[in-house]
């Protein structure tokens, strides 16, 4: 119930032609068509589940994709008009710290690795995925450490993140070690 | 070349003249205010990096951006999503 049955969802997955959406919310689908043409059917939206965002907010991936042709069009907290919503701040200075630190080892020309919003061109998102080995969320920072490895152009574009609503989110200390030993991995690998 | 490769060539090249400099190794004979001066150089570059790390991290989670707007508008989604779906005969 909650966010997964009336949100847009794409789960990452590399079969789908075009970008394809479970709409639920007619006004939603109205703003949406108008880009679908725009876009030629040559983008895939990865988005993951865990977090919410109005389906209006990919019409601006789309509109910022084809505004420099980028290969990829990422989502950002951290720049722009971007944010979160009820954050505490112990989890905000987490963020924070850990995206410092990530900014300072690996140089990725991207503010934003952990963020979960992402508008791949079909084929750069094939050789991405063919070459990235982890799994879980360092799977995303590595798609966008590899894509700077193989120069594809990044775009950004500000998001407001609000968790969810339904069940819980995850921060706990798996997470962290899990995030230090990705971070590690792709320092030393990449 | 990896990141960390990357590091370790930057950290040997600075590491190496500053072992120049302040231990006189290839017999420069360098004035005595450069030794004084480069001696205790990485000390004062890992403080400076610290308070540098401070700073930044502290700003950006001082200015960190709170979306109240976002938040109404997700919450106004799920209250027409439920009425849809219940019109619709869905039980919840």
């Amino acid at each position: 119930a909650g966010n997964e049955l009336y949100a847009a969802h794409v789960s990452s997955c590399l079969c789908f032609e075009r970008i394809s959406l479970i709409f639920l919310q007619r006004l939603v689908l109205k703003q949406f068509s108008l880009f679908c043409n725009y876009c030629e059917n040559n983008c895939v939206s990865v988005f993951s589940p865990s977090s919410s965002q109005s389906l209006s907010s990919e019409s601006w991936f789309l509109w910022k994709q084809s505004e420099g042709d980028f290969d990829l069009v990422s989502g950002t907290r951290y720049k722009g008009d971007g944010g979160v919503y009820g954050w505490d701040l112990r989890r905000k200075l987490i963020s924070r710290g850990a995206n410092f630190l990530t900014q300072v080892l690996l140089r990725p020309g991207a503010s934003d690795l952990t963020g979960s919003f992402r508008l791949y061109k079909r084929p750069v998102l094939e050789t991405l995925v063919s070459r990235c080995v982890s799994k879980g969320y360092v799977f995303q920072m590595e798609m966008i450490v590899r894509a700077r490895q193989l120069s594809y152009s990044v775009g950004e574009v500000p998001i407001s993140f609000v968790d969810r609503v339904y069940g819980e989110s995850k921060l706990g200390g798996n997470e962290i070690v899990s995030f230090v030993k990705g971070l590690i991995t792709l320092f030393a690998t990449t | 070349m990896t990141k960390l490769v990357e590091w370790l060539v930057g950290v040997t090249a600075v590491l190496v003249s500053w072992a120049v400099v302040s231990f006189d190794l290839l017999d420069l004979s360098l004035p005595e205010a450069y030794r004084e001066v480069a001696l205790p150089m990485p000390l004062y570059l890992l403080v400076s990096f610290g308070c540098y790390s401070l700073a930044t991290v502290g700003y950006r989670v001082a200015t960190f951006n709170d979306c109240e707007d976002a938040a109404k508008e997700l919450q106004g989604q799920i209250k027409e999503a439920k009425e849809d779906l219940r019109k619709k005969g869905l039980k919840f």
